[in-house]
Parts: structure tokens; sequence; C-alpha cells
């Protein structure tokens, strides 16, 4: 069974149709890319999957349960997870302590616990402790963690926020053009990041990129999509010889 | 990290109760005469005012203007039932702070939806209107002034109170539960698809915040033993969120100095007397432009060598 599936899945702007008809699957443990020119809509279809935008028609199932009606947090907390195309952190926290917040749920001591430092506290505190050092370490960051998280280089903020999201603890990882920015020796090592989180967390991942070099050599499956409806659908390979995207990317002959 | 934690607790205590017994000892001794035994009072009510309204500001990052409303809601709600319900004076305390949580709730509830200046705006409103109804239900005493409260407050509580008011908001800060309320203001969105209840924590901190400022009105109620809606007007939103904006928003140390500081210069000032208000001003706006040049941590740290009772907070 798919992880992930929609059907029909669209909204509008208004007038404008942003994703329209929107149709796919996500089997588990899949890495699937999702490509297609500036303004398709790549953004908009994971602002749907997260419910930060309502969709005005379609379905989107998740492990077998309807997402629609869920809030951001909720979808969050059922294992959905993702990063942003232009980075967001906590800026002005350590970087130890943005892993934190995505471990919020990972424990539930109580506030009453915190004020009154019981020791649900402490044992709380430090499982979360050991569990945001453990993330750090699979990105290499261990070493910054009391760093302001706004002073990290670019392309470790990149990686922060995947490990932020990670914490979470997802079964599906949305990555929002990951590599933008980066030069291509730390695509490089992005492509390699990536492949140890889907071995290492057993995860799927759905990642927009418009570097064609990361795209094609990670991913399993790719969705084209171009005026917010998928025009084709298919491996690496198929999707490299299909005259409809060649076309969308390049222009027609005519 | 808990043997630390534990450890730091200790000293921070025993430190609160060195400082207390100095003052103590100062003010029974002459050293303190009682006018500046009063003011000393009142600084530690400002501590509680400006610490509680860090939580909402500072660590939650939404601007309110509001605190005094909360603050006179405390103060009349731990006034009538001390007058008329004949509760002892720490039961009136947390009867006030209780009354005043419940009222930050019930307007956090619709407004924690707006954000920046829109909220901004709806706490003030929020802060005329409770000055308005104390103005005119009977019970109140209107613009005559509630009279006979019993004279309860004295060092000691008020100096309690602003301990336990830093160690909770402290605490609450350095748990899973204060870093979502950071998250919040570093970016809300973000925060949300981190997986945090948004909501869930605006009106939490903002309920906690109402609830402390609750307790300094009782405090101040019980001190001042006559109240008047309007010394809880805008000004005294303001004076607060000066205190905190002055101390750094997300400082707990700073907003502890800041309180001090701010409580205790008006009265130098009264040498100059006409040109009082001011050259507090001025004072004001030259500390503002400091801080803002980030000289603060110099001179912070110069405070903090001069004035040992700002290390309780000290991390």
């Amino acid at each position: 069974m798919a992880l992930l599936k929609t059907e029909g899945l669209g909204i509008q702007f208004g007038g404008l149709k942003a994703v329209d008809e929107f149709n796919f699957e996500i089997d588990k443990n899949q890495l699937f890319g999702l490509i297609g020119p500036n303004g398709a809509g790549k953004t908009t279809v994971f602002n749907l999957l997260t419910g930060v935008y309502k969709p005005t028609s379609g379905q989107i199932t998740f492990d077998g349960k309807s997402i629609l009606k869920m809030s951001p947090t909720q979808i969050t907390q059922f294992g959905i997870a993702r990063t942003f195309q232009n980075i967001r952190l906590f800026k002005n926290m350590s970087v130890i302590d943005n892993v934190k917040v995505g471990l919020h749920h990972s424990q539930n001591y109580s506030l009453i616990a915190s004020v009154l430092h019981t020791p649900n506290y402490y044992k709380g505190e430090e499982a979360i402790e050991e569990m945001a050092l453990s993330l750090l370490r699979v990105f290499d960051l261990d070493q910054y963690a009391q760093v302001k998280a706004n002073n990290l280089p670019y392309g470790k903020q990149r990686k922060l926020e995947i490990a932020r999201a990670l914490a979470t603890s997802p079964k599906l990882l949305l990555l929002d053009e990951p590599a933008a920015g980066m030069n291509p020796t730390e695509t490089a090592e992005l492509m390699e990041t990536i492949k140890i989180v889907r071995e290492k967390f057993s995860i799927a991942i759905l990642l927009i990129e418009h570097d064609m070099k990361l795209v094609m050599g990670i991913c399993e499956k790719i969705a084209v999509l171009n005026f917010g409806t998928v025009l084709a659908f298919g491996t690496p390979d198929e999707i490299k010889n299909n005259p409809d995207v060649i076309a969308a990317y390049l222009g027609d002959e005519e | 990290m808990k043997k630390k934690d534990i450890r730091q607790f200790i000293l921070s205590f025993a430190l609160a109760l060195v400082i207390y017994g100095a003052f103590m000892f100062a003010m029974n001794s002459g050293i303190i005469n009682s006018y500046w035994s009063g003011i000393l009072i009142v600084a530690c009510i400002n501590v509680v005012l400006s610490t509680s309204l860090n939580l909402a500001s500072g660590y939650l990052g939404q601007l309110t203007l509001g605190h005094a409303g909360f603050m006179s809601v405390g103060a009349y709600a731990s006034a009538l039932c001390s007058i008329y319900l004949g509760t002892s004076f720490i039961v009136s305390l947390f009867i006030g702070a209780l009354a005043a949580a419940l009222v930050g709730l019930l307007i956090g509830i619709p407004t924690l939806r707006l954000k920046g200046d829109y909220l901004c705006i709806i706490t003030l409103a929020f802060n005329e209107i409770i000055r308005i109804i104390m103005l005119n239900i009977g019970i109140t005493n209107g613009a005559k002034g509630l009279m006979g409260i019993p004279m309860s407050t004295n060092f000691t509580i008020v100096f309690f109170s602003a301990v336990i008011t830093i160690y909770v908001i402290y605490s609450i800060v350095k748990s899973r539960h204060g870093r979502a309320i950071i998250s919040i203001r570093e970016d809300e969105t973000a925060s949300e698809l981190a997986g945090i209840p948004t909501s869930y924590y605006k009106i939490l901190a903002f309920t906690i915040s109402a609830f402390f400022a609750g307790l300094a009105g009782g405090l101040y109620a019980h001190y001042i033993t006559i109240l008047i809606p309007k010394v809880f007007d805008y000004n005294k939103s303001v004076e607060i969120l000066v205190m905190v904006v002055l101390g750094g928003l997300g400082n707990l140390k700073g907003s502890v100095i800041a309180a001090i500081v701010l409580t205790i210069l008006p009265e130098y000032l009264r040498a100059f007397s006409d040109y009082r208000m001011l050259l507090y001003a001025i004072v004001l706006i030259a500390a503002m432009i400091i801080k803002e040049k980030n000289l603060m941590p110099h001179i912070k740290e110069k405070f903090s060598k001069k004035k040992d009772e700002n290390k309780e907070v000290a991390e």
C-alpha cells in the first residue's frame, strides 16, 4: 500500500488553478523527485501536503488516513516533516535547541514538572539532549551544538533544517530545493546525506529540486509538474526521454 | 546535567537568602530608611511585572500593551477579597493572580490569532476597557478609589514573590515548553511545521504572564491600600514595556536590572525637581541608543558586579 496518495488534488487562488488534478503515490522508503519549470506549483504541492494550504478539491491519504482535516501541527505529528525553499530556522536559538524543538513531542513531561524540576523533567531533558546530539552527529553538526543557528554557514543551515525535520520522527520527509544556492561539491555532499538519511531512518523522501544531476542521480521515481498538472511520471530514464518533458523545459520545435 | 542543575539552584537560592538577609538587616538597623524601603518594595513589584511581561513579549514575541490591565484585575480582585470576604493575605494574592490569569485566557483566545501591531492595539484597547469598567462599577468605588485594603505587603513577601516569579519563568523557558514558546517568536510557521501546537503555547505563555501581573497587582494593592483606576492606565503598560525592552527582549537578567534601575532612577532625579521627567526621558533615549549599538553587554557586566541581587538569575 502506498504511504502517501493524492487523488484529484487541486487548489485555486481566485481564478488561478495553481495545482489541478494532481495524482501521485509514494511508497514506503521511496526516494521521489518532483520537478518542473518555475511556477509549476511544486511548492504549492508541499504546502498542500503539510496543511499550510487547504485544497479546494481532491483527497490526500497518508498512512491509510485522510489528512485533509488536520492542521499543520497535527500533520507533522502524524508523520510528514518538511524543509523550506528559503531556509526557515529558529535563527536566534542555538543549533541544538533548533533540533530540540523538533523533538518536542518525544517527551511528555508537564509544565508543572519543569517548574518543580521533578525526576521526570530531568529524565525527559536528558533523553532530548541525547537524541538531539545523535541527530546532529548524523549531519556532522555536533561540534556546532551551542552556536546560534544564524551564524552557521549556508550549507550547514540547510543540513540543520533537515535535522530539525527528522527530529519529529517522520515517515515522509519533504525537501524543498535542498541544493539551492549550493556549489557542486556541497551538492554532491548533500546527495550522500540524503541517501544516508533514507537508509538510517528508513523513511520516504519527496524532493523538489532544480539540479537535474541530483534528481536523476538519486531519485527512484520522478513526477514532472507543469502548470499545476502532472506532465509525466516515471523512472529517471523514462523522464529524460519523454518528449513532453523536453518540450516543457526547452520549448516546442515550432 | 541534573547534579549541576541542582547545585546551581541551591547556590541561587542561597544567594537570594543572603541578599534578603542583607536588606532586612539594613532596614532594621536604619541604614535603609523607610522611604527607601518603600521604593525597594515598588522595585520588587516592578521586577515581577517586567519579568512576567518578558515571557509574553520577549520569549513569545507578542508585543502587548495591556499588562497594566492584568495588574489592575489582580489588584482589584485581591483587594475585594481581603475587604469583603476577609480572606487571608496570601489567599487574596492567589485569587487576584488567578483572576488575572482567567482574564488573560479569555482575552488571549480570540486575540492571539492577530500579530504584531494588531495585537498591540487590541491589548491597548483591552487595557482601556478594564480601566473604564473599574471606573464605573459600584463595587470598586470608581474614581473615588477603593479604600480600606489592609496594609499587608512587606519587603519579605515582595522579595520572595519576585524570586519565585523569576524562578518559575526561568524554569519554563529552560524546558521543552519554553523552547516551544521561543520557537514561535522565531518563526511561527516553521514552529507549526516542527509539530509545535502554536495556539496552545501562545495562550499558555500569555496566561502565565497575566497570572504574575495579577500577583504584582495584589502586592501593589496591599501596599498602597487605596486603588484608583487611573493608576493602571496605558502609561503604566508602557512603563513596564520600557523596562522589558531596555533590559532586552528575552533576557530575564536584563528585565530585573531594568526594573530596579527604572524604579530608583526617578528618585535620584528628584534633585533636579522641575526637569525630572525631562531628564528621565533623556536617560531612556540614551539607554535605548546604547542598547541598540550593543554596548549593553559591557554595561550589564559592570552592573551585575555591583548589584549582587541580580545574580540569582545568572545562567
